[in-house]
């Protein structure tokens, strides 16, 4: 009988790769619903016949939907992502840097942001009922309804324009460079994610804290006197981690689509920016390459976030 | 209660959440009002909506017209001075409220009654059409709500309407999930099955039996959707996805005014803080609804709710278990709190594969 552990991955990466196959299926029938259709939409309702007909030919329109959607699907999996329509360079040459500029942003402030939100949680959870503590849990309440142009604009005000001008207020990287060779600009689109993912780590560690703190087994080591600092860390965190785990989880995927706010906020060029250009130009095949890498990521941090849970959880290993 | 493979859900918690939902259905809302945290919400976003809803009839200048130069100062004559184009500050933000509101409001609307509509239908019917119904749903779910949103609107094209639409849809699927959550164990109670045994039609028993039990589910829900529609449309529009120019929009007057940031900042400033004084009313008034009707709940109250803002922020897995149920719902966080209960099951996208799909249950 196979681990559960490996049994899990395997049933997470089945499911994975059958979301991945609708939804590319779904994103690329999309272009087929287009009102008039991809080539009108390209070219404007005042091209000519025989220009929309060469375009169409060229984006195999002229096809079956089935015949479409196959050699679309071939060309994915074999690495031939198509042309953009607007620039006429190949997709994957558009869509690579940016990919990398966001993962950078995402990472960053993803990994930023759940430590200290984590820490934050703790230390409210620590002091539950506090001054401290109903502050804390009122600020992250009137943070996570704020839309993110709204904190990003705070900063631009703040830190870049208004009140101090410490950091740029656009982080425009030249082509060919990455976010490291300057990372004064990452500056502020990390600070703006970092703002808005944090009050929802917040919560969750503070709830899985006091949890876990009520737990019999955290009051057995109160009364042999265990330190409070190795109560906290050592006894309760780990069992409140799980739930943390799988919010951590939901932020990455929450930022998957926070970017594309942050980065237009901050003109950064990665996948949310060029998403939106591609949309305003009805760049069919940048839309539907950046959409499918999202939904990718999106299954990819699922199981990451399955495993790391299923490690964290000794009684859940075992086979049901 | 642990989690059991399968049907765990249906005794005894759904029992407490209909007791529960009968009592409290028609005070939810004002009960909330009373808190102190849902006076101050409601304050808050009613002063928002008030701005917006009379501005329009007190604006001194007409919100397209020129009045000064780009970008100029605060003066008397333009109090809050000229935004990029020179037009008034003060009559964009006093007339770039209203049709936000609207569409927002459209949205949850449309979001809350299509998700509904599917969880309900999905919860009772069971079978291949739960199954067709919830797969569909954790597809949707793989697209972050903004790109979905973005994908539907760069198909449609930006009519109002469709932007409306766009983000309805949107809200739907976790919406959907939040309610069959809710509604999974409801369908399997006694007075459900007198109800069949007594002939009524399937779509009269879900209407009149299953939909009115399910209001306090519903209303937190909608709270939450509430903020969101805001931050989406908002969204959208700073995007340039919304209302087109040189119509006055808060979202979009944000980025349009953002170049002249140093030269006159309240062309920015004003629409910034009204969005944000309007969700962070939302948000609070819908998390004392949330917490009214979590009630009893007691210390789990916490947990619930902390599950509540995330499901809001983005929902769970691609596969019922995967962030849901299986994981969440096991020993670990004791099935129950972001399970059963009153703010509907599926909190964290829990158990739909415990629930029904992969369940016996018993379903008919």
């Amino acid at each position: 009988m196979p681990g559960p552990l490996a049994r899990l991955v395997g049933t997470r990466l089945a499911l994975g790769s059958v979301t991945l196959a609708v939804v590319s299926a779904l994103v690329f029938w999309a272009t087929e619903v287009l009102p008039g259709n991809a080539a009108y939409a390209v070219l404007g309702h005042n091209a000519s016949p025989a220009e929309v007909r060469s375009l169409e030919i060229q984006l195999h329109l002229n096809r079956g939907i089935i015949d479409q959607y196959g050699s679309w699907a071939g060309g994915l999996l074999t690495g031939h992502l198509g042309t953009s329509l607007a620039d006429g360079v190949s997709v994957w040459s558009l869509v690579e840097p940016r990919l990398v500029n966001s993962a950078v942003l995402a990472v960053v402030s993803g990994l930023i942001g759940s430590v200290l939100a984590v820490l934050l949680g703790v230390a409210a959870a620590a002091r539950k009922d506090s001054r401290l503590d109903d502050g804390m849990s009122g600020v992250a309440l009137a943070i996570t309804a704020l839309p993110e142009f709204v904190v990003a604009i705070a900063l631009v005000i703040l830190l870049s324009t208004v009140i101090w001008h410490l950091f740029p207020g656009v982080s425009v990287l030249t082509p060919g460079t990455y976010p490291w060779d300057a990372p004064s600009l990452l500056v502020l689109p990390v600070a703006s994610l970092v703002i808005i993912i944090v009050p929802y780590i917040f919560r969750m560690t503070r709830a899985a804290m006091i949890e876990a703190l009520e737990s019999e087994y955290c009051e057995m080591a109160r009364l042999k006197g265990v330190p409070r600092r190795r109560l906290l860390l050592w006894h309760a965190l780990p069992n409140a981690l799980p739930p943390i785990v799988q919010v951590i989880a939901l932020t990455f995927l929450y930022l998957a689509g926070g970017i594309v706010i942050v980065e237009n906020a901050f003109a950064y060029p990665g996948i949310g920016q060029g998403l939106v250009n591609a949309v305003s130009a009805r760049d069919i095949p940048v839309i539907q390459v950046i959409v499918l890498s999202l939904a990718a990521f999106y299954v990819v941090v699922n199981i990451v976030a399955d495993v790391i849970v299923l490690l964290l959880s000794p009684h859940r290993r075992v086979a049901r | 209660m642990m989690t059991t493979p399968s049907g765990a859900r249906q005794e005894p918690a759904p029992a407490a959440a209909v007791a529960v939902a009968r009592r409290r259905r028609p005070v939810v809302l004002l009960r909330a009002a009373r808190t102190r945290r849902g006076a101050v919400g409601l304050t808050l976003a009613g002063l928002v909506v008030a701005v917006a809803a009379v501005g329009p009839f007190v604006a001194a200048h007409s919100p397209t017209a020129f009045a000064g130069l780009p970008y100029a100062r605060p003066s008397a004559h333009l109090p809050l001075g000229a935004d990029t184009l020179g037009r008034d500050v003060l009559s964009r933000v006093l007339d770039g409220g209203w049709v936000l509101l609207i569409m927002a409001a459209a949205a949850t609307a449309a979001g809350v009654a299509l998700g509904t509509m599917a969880g309900v239908t999905a919860a009772y019917l069971r079978g291949v059409a739960e199954n067709a119904i919830m797969r569909s749903v954790d597809v949707i779910l793989a697209f972050p709500q903004l790109v979905f949103a973005l994908l539907l609107v760069s198909l449609a094209g930006p009519k109002l309407w469709l932007i409306v639409l766009a983000v309805g849809i949107s809200h739907a699927p976790q919406v959907a999930r939040v309610i069959h959550g809710a509604a999974v164990g409801l369908a399997e109670r006694p007075f459900i099955k007198a109800k069949e045994l007594n002939g009524v039609r399937p779509v009269r028993i879900m209407l009149t039996e299953i939909l009115p039990n399910l209001v306090t589910p519903i209303v937190v829900e909608a709270g939450l959707r509430l903020t969101f529609s805001i931050v989406v449309m908002a969204g959208l529009s700073f995007l340039g996805f919304g209302q087109p120019p040189p119509a006055p929009n808060w979202g979009y007057m944000i980025s349009e005014n953002r170049l002249g940031l140093a030269l006159n900042p309240w062309g920015v400033v004003v629409p910034a803080a009204l969005i944000a004084l309007l969700t962070i009313g939302t948000n609070t008034f819908g998390d004392a609804v949330a917490r009214v009707s979590i009630g009893a709940a007691g210390r789990r109250s916490e947990l619930a709710l902390a599950g509540a803002a995330i499901g809001a922020v983005a929902s769970a897995g691609e596969d019922g278990e995967a962030l849901g149920g299986d994981v969440l719902g096991g020993g670990v966080l004791d099935g129950d709190v972001l399970g059963g209960g009153v703010l509907g099951g599926d909190v964290l996208g829990g158990g739909v594969l415990d629930g029904g799909v992969l369940g016996d249950g018993g379903a008919p």
